[in-house]
């Protein structure tokens, strides 16, 4: 069945991609190398938050909706038009078999008018929903907790909507609502109010676009390499999985800045579970027992990219670059030194936490992490990290500034770990360590975004630098 | 640090092969309530290592887990021996102790709960 699907206006590359991760986690069959199938209204282009999707029942419908962020509700379209006569005609032409059990006499019912692009005085609200007398309304109204809730929907055409290409025509939409979203979501997990944080911790809203995205839920478990203050583990645990995670920052993971502003007061302050484990580790050399595999159902993580925060890795500098050998510590010294780190260059740190996956995960798995890449660079394709192990499902931009994007990449584990891709992990590791600052100069993002404008471009024309992307796109469009 | 974590954890100092299981030395011990979910620990089952499980919960004080692995079927049917299984991975904490590696005796620190498996430079 259709569905309209009306999106709230914000981070679009990603509204999609979730819709279709929690279709197929709600039990959706969608086939091997299908996707759900989509279609825009008349004169519509892809920007617009009304979507028509097509889904196997309207309990899949309902629940996507509850439990998505970029969901604003799920409709049945009962009529649509460019004006309020062919709106009669469409509505009117629907089956009535299908109208009339939502309009009995012993139901209560409600019509909300939504305009986007302009907003409606009370009294042109209530002339549009007096204009709807054809459909043979026979329940009560009730307007608080109604059995049967219509949307009457309007989108208004003008010169830029909120930023978007101007629409050609105006449309109407009238619908009955199938699934709403849970509105109280993000004002509780807000950062704002969270008690531990740090520098890089995820912004809530992108936390649950995460967690959804790796379809976490009850009885899975979820495991963050690069964990930090735990706000990716804090959504996965609000949708019911069971959490782990690992840093190479003792500080973060344990300390904290105190008894009670710490990664496990994060989860108290929730009153989630608190993650089944949490580590210091390395991740460029994990502790895992060796035959341990097949153990996470999803990785949801966010790797240091450099640019305001870095990696690290075993070895300290010296030794890393070979200015030093490795020295002993003395015995006395021993149980509370703390091994110095070195430089992790985001090549290496992307090649290991594949390997990981590619190990780690269960078949179906997912892994779900942001990938950087400097805009100026790309005049063409942006070339994403591959691994024999895996399939790139989605791929969602965030631009986080004119110079510099964030790609959320979710890569679904479709074939085994195998002894020759622990043997090619294993030599790839060796290159890293032979040539460790060829590494760390390729691909380095800090720089290029920090590195002041040359002077010369500001007396240039500026029509000249162009963006790949249209203006209106910013961090939460 | 849950006997979970322990079961999957192991010695990767440069040049030890086989540093699984770590020894367990305890300091302080509690135990905390965890929410039972069955599919959850059925899902966990398959990929334990029995025989460190049982020596670690030993350890840590809890005598109650069966020597033998048992078969699947006595997941689907026995859950009070589910429920023991939960306690001994989920519910007992290492708060303060050391993991010790069997090869080289070398200790990993667990302070607050939080196991410390950084290598010492030269150990990488």
């Amino acid at each position: 069945m259709w569905f309209l699907c009306v999106f709230y206006h914000r981070l679009l590359d990603f509204r999609k991609p979730e819709v279709e991760a929690l279709a197929e986690l709600f039990g959706e069959e969608i086939a091997e190398n299908e996707s759900l199938q989509w279609r825009l209204p008349v004169h519509h282009h892809n920007d617009t938050p009304f979507h028509f999707v097509q889904l196997s029942s309207e309990e899949i419908a309902r629940n996507i909706a509850k439990r998505s962020i970029l969901v604003k509700g799920m409709y049945e379209l009962w009529g649509e038009g460019t004006c309020y006569e062919e709106l009669k005609d469409s509505i009117l032409s629907y089956s009535d078999s299908r109208k009339l059990q939502f309009l009995t006499s012993d139901s209560t019912f409600r019509i909300s008018v939504e305009t986007f692009g302009k907003g409606l005085t009370f009294d042109e609200q209530k002339d549009r929903i007096q204009s709807l007398t054809y459909i043979p309304f026979e329940g009560r109204v009730n307007l608080k907790n109604p059995d049967h809730n219509f949307f009457l929907m309007e989108m208004i055409e003008s010169e830029e909507n909120n930023g978007l290409q101007p629409i050609l025509q105006r449309r109407i939409f009238f619908g009955r609502e199938v699934g709403f979203a849970d509105r109280k979501l993000l004002p509780t997990f807000q950062l704002k109010s969270r008690t531990y944080l740090g520098p890089t911790a995820m912004d809530a809203e992108m936390a649950f676009l995460m967690a959804n995205q790796a379809k976490a839920t009850s009885g899975k478990l979820v495991y963050d390499p690069f964990v930090g203050t735990g706000s990716i583990l804090v959504s996965a645990a609000q949708f019911g999985a069971m959490t782990m995670g690992a840093d190479i920052d003792i500080r973060v993971v344990r300390d904290g800045r105190g008894p009670d502003c710490n990664v496990w007061s994060n989860f108290k302050q929730y009153g989630l579970p608190m993650p089944v484990a949490l580590l210091r580790m390395d991740n460029n050399l994990p502790p895992w027992r060796s035959g341990l595999k097949e153990i996470f159902d999803a990785i949801i993580c966010d790797p240091p990219y450099g640019v305001r925060a870095g990696g690290r890795k075993s070895g300290g500098r010296k030794i890393l670059r070979g200015t030093v050998d490795p020295y002993t510590v003395p015995d006395d010294k021993r149980t509370d030194h703390i091994p110095s780190t070195g430089a992790y260059s985001l090549v290496e740190c992307v090649h290991d936490l594949l390997h990981l996956a590619a190990r780690m995960l269960v078949m179906k798995g997912r892994l779900v992490f942001f990938f950087p890449v400097l805009r100026d660079e790309t005049g063409g394709e942006v070339k994403f990290p591959e691994h024999p192990c895996f399939k790139l499902v989605a791929v969602s931009e965030q631009i986080l500034s004119s110079r510099y994007s964030r790609f959320l990449l979710t890569m679904v584990k479709v074939e085994p770990y195998s002894e020759e891709i622990k043997e090619a992990a294993r030599l790839m590791h060796l290159e890293f360590r032979e040539n460790h600052l060829k590494w760390l100069e390729d691909g380095n993002i800090h720089s290029s975004v920090f590195k002041p404008i040359d002077s010369s471009q500001i007396h240039t024309d500026p029509k000249a630098f162009k963006d790949p992307k249209p203006k209106y796109r910013g961090k939460y469009v | 640090m849950r006997l979970i974590t322990h079961n999957m954890l192991s010695c990767n100092i440069k040049g030890v092969t086989n540093g699984f299981p770590l020894r367990i030395e305890a300091g302080n011990v509690i135990e905390k309530e965890v929410d039972f979910n069955p599919d959850f620990i059925r899902h966990m089952f398959a990929k334990l290592e029995w025989k460190a499980l049982v020596e670690g919960a030993r350890s840590m004080g809890y005598a109650e887990l069966p020597e033998d692995s048992p078969d699947a079927a006595v997941l689907e049917s026995d859950e009070s021996f589910l429920k023991k299984l939960h306690h001994a991975l989920l519910e007992l904490h290492l708060e303060e102790g050391a993991l010790v590696c069997p090869k080289t005796g070398r200790k990993f620190p667990v302070n607050k709960g939080i196991p410390n498996m950084l290598l010492h430079e030269d150990e990488v």
